[in-house]
C-alpha cells in the first residue's frame, strides 16, 4: 500500500512537472504574441510617419502658415493648441462637476439618492462617444448657434467632451474618497470642523493621489476623443482664438484626412497620431507614478 | 453659513450632471423609441438608412466582435495568466511590458485606426473587411484585457498560492481549481466591460471594416458597425437623425445591460472577498 | 478514548491514543550553518539543529527572527519568495533538499506545512482534502473517501462536519478552518508538519481544541512549530529552540530539550526571555 502509493506519487509527479512546464511555455508564448504586437503597433506608426520626421522634418509641422496639405503646407500647430485648448477647457468644466458630484455620493446624498447616482454616472461612462457627438450636433449645435452662431465651435466641443469625462473623473475621485480611513471622519469631528472644512480641508487633500490619477486619466480621454468632438467642433483649422470660433483637433484632423492622404500628407497624419500616443505615454507614465501600489502576488 | 452655502454648491452640482444626463437620455428615448420595432431590428437599412432598418448592421457588428474576441481572448487571458502568476515580477522586462500594456490601454482609438488602416488594410491587403475592422479592435482591446484579467488574479489572497505550494499543487492545478474559479467574476467583468468598450468603438473602425451598410457575405466583405452607422447617419445622410437615434438606443441598450452585468458580477465578487475575511 | 484511525507510513514511535513520550533521538531533518537572505540582506545566520523524529519542537524567539523564513526553508516554501536565498546544508531523510536537482514537489508532500492564518481554498470542505490526492493520481472514489474521512477523524473534525462534506469550507469557523487545513495537509500521509503560529489567529478556545489536537499527533509525524505562547510551548514540546536578533541578523541561541531549556536555561538571553515573558 504504502509503496505502490508511492509509486504513484512518483509517476503523477513527472507527469506533472511536464504539465506546469508547458503551460508555462504555452502562456510564455502568448504573452510573446502581446510583446510583439505591441512591439509592431509602434514600429509601424513610426514606420509610416518616417518620411515627415527624420531628420528636421518634424520642423515642418511647427511652422506657422498653417494646413494646406495639397500644397505641402503642413503646419499641426493649430490642431495642436486647439487639441489643448478643448481638452483643458473640457478639464476646466468637468473637474468641479465630477468632483462636487464624487463629493456628493460619498458624503452629502442620503442612501436613497446616493446609490441610484452613482448608478447614472456608470451608466453615463458607458455611452458610447458617437452617442454624445449624436446629441451635440442636434441638440447643442443648433442651440449654441441661437446664441452664438455658427455653434459648432471649440465651446460646443468643451461642453460635449466634458459631460463625457465627468464620470471618469467622478468615478476615480469617489473610490479614491471611498478608500481613506474612517478614522479621518471620526477625527475631524472630534475636533468639531465643519463638514465643509471636513471634505474640503481635509478629506479631499487626503485622497488627492486618487483624485490626480482620475484627472489624469481624463485628459488622456479627451485629448483622445476623436468623433464626438469632430461632430460638434466645426472642424476649421484655425487657431483657437475665441470660445465661439469652429476648430479643428488633431484626431479630427486624422480622421478626416486618413482617407485621402498620400505620401507626406499621410505621413504627417501618422505623425500626428505618434504624438498623440507620445502624450498619452506621459500622461500614463505619470499616472503609474502616482499610483504605485504594488499589488504583487507571492 | 458658507458650511450651508457648500452643501447648496454641491448638491447644486450633483444635479447640473443629473440635468446633463437626463436631458441627454430623454433626447434619446424620445427620438428612438418611435423608431424601436421588430421590423427596424430585422430589415435592410433603405435609402442610406433613412428609412429601412439596421438588420445588417447588427449582423456586422457581431461578426466584427466576433473577429475581435477568438483573437484578443486566447492571446490577453494567457499573457494576463503569465504575467500575474509565471513572471518574474522583479524583472526589467516584465515591469516595462506593464508600463506598455498601460500606455497601449490609453491610446486614442484613432490611432489604432491608423494602425490597422496602415497594416491590416494596406500591408496585409486585407481591405475594409470585417476581418481587418476586427484585427485593429483586437490590438485596441488586448491591453485592457490583459490588465483588468491580471487584476482580477492579482486580487486572489496570496495565502492560497502558499498553501497550495506547501501541498506540492501543481501552479496548473492550483490556477485551475483555485485561482481562476476564484478571480472569475472580476475577469468576466473586466471582459465585458471591454466588449462594451469595443462596441462602442467608432474611430477605430471607419477606416478598417469600412462603411458598407449591406449584409457582409464573409468576413472579407466589407462592414459597417453600430457605432459607425450612428456616425454616418448623423453626419453624412441628410434626414438620417431618427434613424440615428434609433440605431443610438438599440447600441445604448446593449452596452448598457453589459456594463450592469460586468457590475452584478464584480459586485458579487467584492461581497464574496468581503464575506471570507 | 476513541480510536484514532491508522494510517499507513507512519512513525509507530508511541503510542496512538497518547502521544509520544520522545524516545530515541533520529535525526529527521539535519541543518547545517542555515543562513537565509532577502535582497542581499541576511536575517538569519549561522543555524545548526536536528530535529528528530516523531518530536515536537518548538521555535520560540521574538517577532522577526527569522523564525518563520527558518521554517520555509524547510519545505523549500522560500522557492517562492523573490529576492530569497538560502545557504548552508538540510539533510532530510537522508538527501540534501537544498540542492538543485532536489525533488521538491515530492518534498512538500512529505512535509506539511500549516500557516498562522487558516487558509482553506474556497471550495468545499471535501475538495478541499480532494484536491491534493487528486494531484497524486488516487482518483478511486472509494480511497478518495476513506482517506478523507480518516484524516478529518484525526483532526477531530469528523463528527462536525460529516453530514456538510459539500459546503463551502470558508463556512467553516477559524478554529475549525485551522483543522480543516491541517487534515488537508495530513490527507497527504507527511512524515513532517511544520506549523508557523498555528493557533495565534484563534479565539482561546479553538486554540485550545488546536493544541490539543498537535498533541495527539505528537509521535507519529515530527512537529515543528513557532509559537509566541511560552506555556504552550512548554506544555507541547519535546524539543525548543530560541531565536534572537543580534546586530539585526536572526540567530539560534540556544537548542535543547524543552524542559531544561525552560528550567534552567544555558544563555542569558534565553533566561530573560523565558523569565521576562513569564512575569
Ligand atoms: N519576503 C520577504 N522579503 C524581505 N524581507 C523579509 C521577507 N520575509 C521576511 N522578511 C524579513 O526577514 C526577517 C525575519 O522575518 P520572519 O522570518 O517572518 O520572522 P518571524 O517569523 O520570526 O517573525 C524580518 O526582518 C522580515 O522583515
Ligand atoms: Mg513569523
Amino acid at each position: 500500500m504504502t509503496q505502490s502509493a508511492g509509486l504513484l506519487i512518483q509517476l503523477s509527479h513527472i507527469k506533472k512537472r511536464g504539465v506546469d512546464d508547458w503551460l508555462c511555455l504555452f502562456l510564455s508564448g502568448l504573452m510573446g504574441l502581446t510583446v510583439l504586437l505591441l512591439l509592431l503597433i509602434v514600429a509601424f506608426l513610426i514606420l509610416e510617419a518616417w518620411p515627415a520626421i527624420h531628420g528636421d522634418g518634424w520642423r515642418q509641422f511647427l511652422r506657422s502658415d498653417g494646413w494646406y496639405p495639397l500644397e505641402g503646407k503642413l503646419g499641426l500647430l493649430p490642431m495642436f493648441w486647439a487639441s489643448i485648448a478643448v481638452g483643458v477647457g473640457a478639464l476646466l468644466v468637468a473637474l468641479p462637476f465630477g468632483l462636487g458630484s464624487a463629493v456628493f455620493i460619498a458624503y452629502y446624498a442620503p442612501k436613497v439618492i446616493g446609490k441610484p447616482f452613482a448608478g447614472v454616472i456608470t451608466l453615463l461612462a458607458g455611452v458610447p462617444s458617437v452617442v454624445f457627438g449624436l446629441w451635440g450636433l442636434t441638440e447643442l449645435v443648433p442651440l449654441v448657434n441661437q446664441w452664438h452662431p455658427p455653434g459648432a465651435s471649440l465651446f460646443t466641443a468643451i461642453i460635449v467632451l466634458a459631460i463625457m469625462i465627468l464620470p471618469t473623473i467622478s468615478l476615480t475621485s469617489y473610490s479614491a474618497l471611498l478608500a481613506l480611513p474612517t478614522q479621518l471622519q471620526l477625527n475631524s469631528a472630534a475636533l468639531a470642523l465643519s463638514k465643509k472644512t471636513m471634505v474640503v480641508g481635509v478629506l479631499i487633500p487626503a485622497a488627492w493621489r486618487g483624485i490626480t490619477v482620475g484627472v489624469l486619466l481624463a485628459i488622456a480621454r479627451a485629448l483622445g476623443e476623436t468623433l464626438a468632438v469632430l461632430m460638434v467642433a466645426g472642424n476649421v483649422v484655425q487657431m483657437p482664438t475665441g470660445l465661439f470660433e469652429p476648430v479643428r483637433v488633431l484626431t479630427a484632423n486624422i480622421a478626416l484626412e486618413m482617407a485621402y492622404a498620400t505620401d507626406n500628407h499621410r505621413a504627417a497624419l501618422f505623425a500626428s497620431g505618434l504624438m498623440l500616443m507620445f502624450v498619452v505615454f506621459l500622461i500614463a507614465l505619470g499616472a503609474s507614478k502616482l499610483s504605485k501600489k504594488e499589488m504583487s502576488p507571492i | 453659513m458658507i458650511n450651508r452655502l457648500f452643501t447648496l454648491l454641491i448638491w447644486g452640482l450633483a444635479s447640473c450632471v443629473l440635468f446633463a444626463f437626463g436631458w441627454l437620455m430623454v433626447d434619446v428615448l424620445v427620438q428612438g423609441v418611435p423608431m424601436l420595432s421588430l421590423d427596424f431590428l430585422t430589415s435592410d437599412p433603405i435609402r442610406s438608412g433613412r428609412a429601412g432598418g439596421i438588420y445588417p448592421i447588427i449582423v456586422s457588428t457581431f461578426l466584427i466582435l466576433g473577429v475581435a474576441l477568438t483573437i484578443v481572448l486566447p492571446i490577453g487571458l494567457g499573457s494576463a495568466i503569465w504575467l500575474c502568476e509565471f513572471s518574474n515580477k522583479d524583472s526589467k522586462i516584465v515591469s516595462t511590458i506593464r508600463l506598455s500594456l498601460d500606455v497601449l490601454a490609453g491610446v486614442p482609438s484613432i490611432v489604432f485606426g491608423l494602425f490597422g488602416y496602415a497594416f491590416f488594410c494596406g500591408f496585409l491587403e486585407l481591405g475594409f473587411s470585417i476581418l481587418s475592422g476586427g484585427l485593429t479592435l483586437a490590438c485596441m482591446m488586448l491591453p485592457i484585457l490583459i490588465r483588468t484579467t491580471e487584476a482580477g488574479l492579482a486580487a486572489v489572497p496570496n495565502e492560497w498560492r502558499r498553501a497550495g505550494a506547501a501541498l506540492g499543487l501543481s501552479r496548473t492545478t492550483l490556477l485551475w481549481r483555485v485561482l481562476i474559479p476564484y478571480a472569475a467574476p472580476a475577469i468576466t467583468a473586466g471582459l465585458l466591460l471591454s466588449i462594451g468598450r469595443a462596441t462602442a468603438e467608432t474611430a477605430a473602425l471607419i477606416f478598417t471594416s469600412g462603411y458598407v451598410d449591406r449584409m457582409p457575405e464573409s468576413l472579407a466583405d466589407s462592414g459597417r458597425s453600430l457605432a459607425v452607422h450612428i456616425y454616418d447617419l448623423s453626419m453624412n445622410v441628410v434626414g438620417g437623425d431618427k434613424a440615428a437615434y434609433g440605431s443610438a438606443l438599440v447600441l445604448i441598450m446593449f452596452i448598457v445591460s453589459i456594463n450592469l452585468l460586468a457590475n452584478a458580477l464584480s459586485e458579487s465578487w467584492m461581497q464574496k472577498r468581503v464575506s471570507r475575511q | 478514548m476513541k480510536q484514532t484511525p491508522k494510517i499507513s507510513n507512519t512513525y509507530t514511535l508511541g503510542s496512538v491514543e497518547q502521544g509520544a513520550e520522545c524516545c530515541e533521538p533520529i535525526p529527521h531533518f539535519s541543518i547545517r550553518d542555515l543562513a537565509v537572505s532577502y535582497n542581499q540582506k541576511t536575517v538569519l545566520s549561522n543555524v545548526s539543529l536536528d530535529v528528530y523524529k516523531g518530536c515536537i519542537t518548538a521555535l520560540i524567539g521574538p517577532s522577526g527572527c527569522g523564525k518563520s523564513s527558518f521554517l520555509s526553508t524547510l519545505n523549500r516554501l522560500s522557492d517562492m519568495v523573490p529576492g530569497a536565498k538560502v545557504t548552508g546544508t538540510i539533510e532530510f531523510e537522508g538527501q540534501s533538499t537544498l540542492a538543485n536537482n532536489y525533488d521538491v514537489e515530492s518534498l512538500r508532500t512529505k512535509v506539511g506545512m500549516i500557516f498562522q492564518n487558516p487558509n482553506p481554498f474556497p471550495l468545499t470542505i471535501r475538495k478541499n482534502l480532494e484536491l491534493p490526492l487528486r494531484e497524486r493520481g488516487i482518483k478511486k472514489k472509494s480511497v478518495l473517501e476513506s482517506k478523507i474521512t480518516s484524516a478529518l477523524k484525526e483532526v477531530g473534525l469528523w463528527d462536525e462536519v460529516k453530514d456538510r462534506l459539500n459546503v463551502s469550507a470558508l463556512s467553516l469557523s477559524g478554529g475549525q478552518q485551522q483543522r480543516l487545513c491541517i487534515a488537508r495537509a495530513l490527507v497527504l500521509e507527511p512524515s513532517v508538519l511544520l506549523m508557523d503560529e498555528p493557533c495565534s489567529a484563534l479565539d482561546p478556545i479553538s486554540s485550545g481544541v488546536v493544541e490539543d489536537m498537535i498533541r495527539r499527533l505528537a509521535g507519529r509525524y515530527t512537529i515543528i512549530i513557532v509559537t509566541h505562547n511560552l506555556a504552550q510551548a512548554r506544555r507541547l514540546a519535546n524539543y525548543a529552540a530560541f531565536f534572537w536578533m543580534k546586530e539585526r541578523v536572526g540567530k539560534l541561541i540556544e537548542f535543547g530539550q524543552c524542559q531544561p531549556l525552560f528550567e534552567s536555561p544555558q544563555h542569558s538571553l534565553t533566561a530573560a526571555y523565558v523569565s521576562g515573558e513569564r512575569g
